[in-house]
Parts: C-alpha cells; structure tokens; sequence
C-alpha cells in the first residue's frame, strides 16, 4: 500500500533514491540541494540503502566519478543545483556523449552571478544542449515520480541517455507537502535492473571507453546521440503509462489544465505552474477562457505536443525564469519556433519573471493574460513581472 | 616475492600485452613504456588491470577511434578528472562485488595514468579527493615536465630554463624561473597513502613499486620521469639515459615514502653534477646561453643537494613510523 508522508522535495526525492537503491552515488552539497544528499546519506548510515557513496570533494568529481561509475557498470546517480551543474558542465556533456544512463535531480537555483541561493531555471537552461534527458517537476510529488520515471526511462537500450529531474529551489526542495510513497517493491521491480552491455568491469571483453572522436566519427557518434533522444521522446508515453498503472499518476509531455476551450494560454514551467492554475481557475470564474500549458518534459523538446496544443489558440503568453541575454528567453524562442508550422499563429508574449528566488504571486501572473485580453502582446518585447524599475 | 623476470617471460610469450603496439605515440616517447610496464606487472601479477587516462599524449595517441592500443578495460574521461573517474569506477566494483553482480571474481585492480598537467596542475585537487577518501587505487604520473599534447606548454614541473611556449626565453626573460613542484611530498603528506617516484632508467625499480603500489590497500602514487623526446629535444634512443642521469645528479632522486615512512631505493654510488645533466638536453639549450642562468644552476644544485641531505635524514628518522 502506497503510504502518504508530509515531507520536503529534497526528502521525497531522497526517498524516491532509497527505493530504487541505486549501485553507487555521488555527492557534493550545494544549497538548495544538499539536503537530498543529507537524506540519501543517513540513509546509507541506517542500512537502508547498500548503496557506495563517494562523498566526494567537488561537483566536478561528483560528475566525473558518476561517469566512472556508470561506465563501469553501476546505476548511478547524483544532485545538483546551479554553480554545481556549471562546475558539473565539462563532464556532464562527456556523459551524455558516453551514453550513460545517469540519473540525476537538479534543485533549480540561480546561477552566479551576482551569487544568489534561490530558484531560477538559469542552470537548467545552461546545460539545454548537453544531451540529457530533463524532465521538470512542479511540486514534490512530481519530482519523487520523475526521479523513478528517469531511471526507467534512461536505462532502455535505445535510450541511453542521462537524465535530470528538475526542481525548484526551496519552493519544492524545501516546502512540506503530502507525497504519496509507493511500497519498496513496487518501484524496486519498476525499475528492475540495468544490465549493460559494455561495462567497463567485463574484463573478459575489454572495450575502450571514452576514446579520441576525430572528424572522422564525432559527427556519427553525436547523430546516434539525437537518436537516442528522439527514442527517448518515443519512449516516454510508454515509460508514463507503465508508471500511471503503478502509481494511478498520468504523466505526459504536458500538462494541460482547463485547455480544452482555452483561448488565452499560459506557458510556464515547474512550481509556478501552481500558481498559474489558480490564477487560470479565477478567470475562468469571470468567463475568460484560461488555460495553462506545463511542459513536464523540456528535453527531447515536445515541439508536436505544444503545436497542436497551441495552434489556433487566441494568445499565447511564455513565461521564463531565466533570461537569454541579448537573445529572447529561453522557453520563449522555443515556443515561438514551434508555432511557425501553426495553422492559425496566436499572438504571443514574452515574461520574464521569479529571478534569483523572487517571489511569484496570483496578481503577478494575471499581468500576462490581462495584456493577452486586451490584444497588448508584442512577439518583440520582453516584459519583467515583478521587477522594480 | 617482487615481480621477477620469469613472470614477464611468460605473459610476453602468451602474447597477452595489456598495452600493444600500434599506438601513435612519437617513436621514442617514454609515456609508453610507462604504461606497458606497469599494465603488465599488474598482469603477471595475476591481477586484471582497468586503466584510466587523463588527456595528454598517453590518451590521444593510444585511442583513435575506432582503433585502441589498450588489450584491457580502458576508460578516459576528461583532462583533469582521471583519479575521481577512477574512484567512480573503483565505487561501482565494490558496489557491484557487494551486490554478487559483477561478472568475474579475478582480483580487478584500478590504475589511473596522467601526464604531469593533468597531476600537478588542473588534476591535483580530484587526485587529493580521490586519495583522502581511501579509493583502493593506483595513479601513475609520467612526469614529462610540460604539456606536450598541447604544444609544449609549461607546467608545474617545468624545471627552470627548460624551453616552454607559454613561458619562452626571450631577450629580456630567461623563461620560467619556478622550481618544480614537489608532487610525491603533497600527495605523501595525504599519509593514507603508498607515494613514489621512479624512472625509465630502473624498470625493475619501478616494477616493485608498481607492485607495492597494487598491493598496498587504497590509493598509491607513482611519479615516473618520463621524458618527451620531441620537446626535450634529445634523440629517440635517449630517454632513459637521461633519466638514469637525472638519477645520478639526485635531480630525480628514486624513493618512497610509504605511508609516512620513507625510503630511499637507489643510492647512486658517485654522484654527477647537475650541469651535466642540463647540458644534455636540448631544451635548455637557449637558457643556457643566458648568463644568468649559469646561476640558477647553481641554485639548482645547492637545492637538490639539500634535498638529498633531507632525504637521508627523513629515511632515518621516519624507521618504522607508519603514520597510517
Ligand atoms: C579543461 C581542459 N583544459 C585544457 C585542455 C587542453 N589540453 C589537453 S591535453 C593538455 C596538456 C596535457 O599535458 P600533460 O598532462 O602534461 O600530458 P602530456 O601531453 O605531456 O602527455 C591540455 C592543456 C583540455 N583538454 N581540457
Ligand atoms: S610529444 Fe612528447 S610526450 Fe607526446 S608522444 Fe611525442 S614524445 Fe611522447
């Protein structure tokens, strides 16, 4: 029986961690992380685990080491947060390009600099190009779900991609909130478990990982890497309905809340979400038809699923917590590119909004539908919710 | 019983090399010879060897895809990350071992090859984490004194007046004036570990402390002088002379310290001057027509002679002392 515990982000992710046991994990803290290395690491001390922790002495080796680990043969994971997935950056291209299947939370926080502890998507975006897998997880329970869906997903053998479980800092890691725990059993045959096929401990037949990729294959070699995420974008609505049956969670590319009639349509991802449906449920009380799209998968990037949920869609409002300096922000550009194949373009805004931890409130995100009702939106022009000018 | 002759016969008649031939290493070069001795004392030995590399000569010379020179599981990583992606490896085979998972129960034993950039400099800080936390392990420095993979950058064992693109000689510079960095004192002062140097003069020297090295339960380190031949500027056959010269000058002298407790393994009989040394190799050939430099060898010679001196003394008063 699945039991249901009031606990933080950073604990139910833990908890997602203890049951799947992983071989080997890597930790390093970082704030507003660190308390799920914390939890993971009593858990190691209490024998609940038999997990190898490598406490080791920066991100840089935590990422070097899981790749170490995971080449060896080891399910593998760590987590991260900002100034740690950017010390992270060099390797955490090399493990994606090695085709480990790394699993590892990333609790959103703002990137230096100016030095900042709170949330913002900045890392995540930081490392969009990497190659990894990166789901998004609204609230806690999302992200123990995705922590368990990643480990599957990862793993398949045309997948072979890592994969990031995003979180936002503090607000998720940190808050309490009911989370449903599934029995051990449950997520311990979930996951099953991973048999490589060339692990660097088969002795008998030795293989060479991590060689020099010349011109020659390199450009093969990151052809196979597209491949394994388009498989992973194939493999996802399996892997979500494989989990709706133990868990009676629906998981998809987006979440898609009041969107059946909806003309004004917000795109936002993670913990502000919860906001948004509440800003979307007291319009919808006026009779303005909100709606309000989530991507709960970021990477492979749902191009599809946001067309057709968007075409024809009176306005389309985007809102970021990053900015792409002296480019247009990052969810932004995407979403716009997608809707050049729209049959019927909505008009469509740009937000930036909840940098470095700032607060997001219901007044705040009415700001964007407000602009979107009156017909206000300009493609062109980033606009700052909250910002004091 | 150290590793003996016998034992290589034998695996050189199987023709089981863990490091073959083929590699794109410059004729002449030392790093392999580095690599293969100590792969295969590690295999008659009995154990199965998984190697690490950083980059350098060593890694991009052995593993063009999709050709390999390495007969035995081989993983490389990054410049800077060899010891942690080694203990990330190491992890996994006791997690694995733990769990009844791993394929094979041959003794695997773990050793991770760098050149001295990737040690002294940019590696040191995942070298001294992966040592502290105790990773049974064994790191090999082929000690070039610079980044020759790169070009002939200087490093942090670039010895003074040695000819470096990054620190060249110029008409107002005599190029880099640093001493080399004392890499086996920072990782001996680790004290959980079994520290090193050797040189491709004395493989047998080596041998036993590779073996010593393998045997020694967690991380041990070993420093060997291995000279670029290209940018040295000395002639292929040369290596291991001049290494035999940096040994007889105590430019390199061979010791270990063996968790705090050192020992030197080679007392050259008469010693050489450290000018003759210097004068052998063509990189120097610039600095040494700078007058100045006629100086810092002078300094050069009063350092390693103390050095000698304290070496002594350390091996007397640290008898016995395990720190560990
Ligand atoms: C982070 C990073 N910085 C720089 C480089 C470029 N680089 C590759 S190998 C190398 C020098 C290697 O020198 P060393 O470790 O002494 O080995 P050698 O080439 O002498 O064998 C450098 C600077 C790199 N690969 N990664
Ligand atoms: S450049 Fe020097 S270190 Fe590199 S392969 Fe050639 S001789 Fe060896």
């Amino acid at each position: 029986m699945p039991t249901k515990l009031a606990i933080t982000g950073a604990a139910a992710v833990a908890h997602a961690m203890r049951q799947i046991n992983p071989d080997v994990v890597a930790a390093y803290p970082i704030t507003p992380q660190t308390p799920i290395v914390e939890y993971f690491a009593q858990f190691v001390a209490d024998g609940a685990v038999d997990t190898v922790m490598v406490p080791v002495e920066s991100e840089h080796s935590a990422m070097s080491a899981v790749v170490g680990s995971a080449a060896a043969g080891a399910r593998t994971m760590t987590a991260t947060a900002a100034n740690g997935l950017a010390l992270m950056f060099e390797i955490v291209y090399i493990a994606a390009s090695m085709r480990l299947p790394i699993v590892m939370p990333i609790v959103n926080r703002a990137l230096s600099g100016p030095i900042n502890i709170h949330g913002d998507h900045s890392d995540a975006y930081a490392v969009r190009d990497a190659g990894w897998i990166q789901l998004f997880a609204e609230n806690s329970q999302e992200a123990y779900d995705m922590t368990i869906i990643a480990t599957k997903l990862a793993e398949r053998e045309e997948v072979l991609t890592p994969a990031m479980i995003n979180l936002d800092g503090f607000i998720t890691s940190h808050g309490v909130e009911g989370v449903e725990i599934l029995d051990d059993e449950a997520v311990k045959n979930f996951v099953g478990l991973w048999e490589p096929k060339y692990p660097l401990l088969d002795i008998d037949n030795p293989i060479t990982h991590g060689p020099l990729d010349l011109f020659d294959y390199y450009f093969e070699h990151h052809r196979q890497q597209q491949e394994g995420l388009k498989n992973a974008y194939k493999a996802l609505p399996e892997v979500f309905a494989e989990y709706e049956k133990i868990s009676g969670r629906k998981y998809d590319f987006l979440d898609l809340y009041r969107m059946d009639d909806a003309e004004y349509v917000m795109v936002v991802l993670n913990s502000a979400a919860s906001t948004a449906k509440y800003v979307v449920d007291e319009l919808r009380e006026k009779g303005i038809k909100a709606g309000l799209v989530k991507p709960w998968v970021f990477t492979p990037f749902p191009k599809k699923e946001i067309l057709s949920a968007l075409d024809g869609r009176k306005a389309v409002v985007v809102l970021d917590r990053a900015m792409s300096f002296g480019k247009e922000a990052p969810l932004y550009s995407l979403i716009k590119s997608a809707l050049y194949e729209a049959k019927e373009k909505p008009m469509i805004g740009s937000y930036v909004y909840g940098l470095g931890g700032r607060d997001v409130t219901p007044s705040m995100l009415h700001i964007p539908f407000e602009e979107a009702i009156k017909g206000e939106l300009d493609p062109n022009d980033e606009r700052y919710l909250g910002l004091k000018e | 019983m150290p590793v003996n002759m016998k034992q290589l016969i034998n695996l050189v008649d199987k023709e089981d090399w863990p490091f073959t031939q083929g590699h794109r290493l410059c004729p002449g070069c030392n790093a392999p010879m580095v690599a293969k001795w100590a792969t295969m004392t590690a295999k008659a030995l009995g154990y199965e060897p998984v190697v690490g590399a950083a980059t350098g000569c060593l890694e991009v010379s052995t593993t063009i895809y999709p050709f390999t020179a390495w007969n035995i599981p081989y993983i490389h990583n990054a410049f800077e990350n060899v010891a942690a992606t080694i203990s990330g490896a190491e992890a996994a085979y006791r997690s694995l071992k733990n769990r009844g998972r791993l394929k094979t129960d041959k003794p695997i034993k773990f050793i991770a090859f760098g050149g001295d950039g990737g040690t002294y400099d940019i590696g040191l800080q995942s070298l001294s984490g992966a040592i502290e936390r105790g990773h049974d392990f064994l790191y090999i420095l082929y000690d070039n004194e610079g980044y020759m993979n790169t070009g002939n950058q200087r490093s942090g064992s670039t010895p003074p007046g040695a000819d470096a693109t990054t620190e060249p000689i110029g008409k107002v510079k005599t190029g880099k004036v640093m001493f080399k960095k004392n890499i086996v004192e920072i990782i001996g002062a680790h004290e959980n570990v079994y520290a090193a140097t050797a040189s491709t003069s004395d493989p047998f020297d080596f041998m036993a402390k590779v073996e010593k090295g393998l045997k020694h339960e967690g991380p041990a380190f070993i420093a060997v002088l291995a000279p670029c031949v290209r940018f040295w500027r000395i002639p292929e056959s040369d290596g291991p002379a001049i290494t035999k010269l940096a040994v007889e000058t105590k430019y390199w002298p061979l010791y270990e310290i063996d968790r705090g407790v050192y020992k030197i393994t080679r007392k050259p009989r008469n010693f050489k001057p450290i000018e003759e040394y210097i004068r052998s190799i063509g990189r120097f050939r610039k600095a040494l027509q700078h007058p100045e430099y006629m100086e810092m060898i002078e300094e050069m010679q009063k350092y390693v002679d103390t050095r000698w001196e304290r070496l002594l003394k350390f091996e007397e008063a640290t008898k016995d002392m395990y720190l560990r």
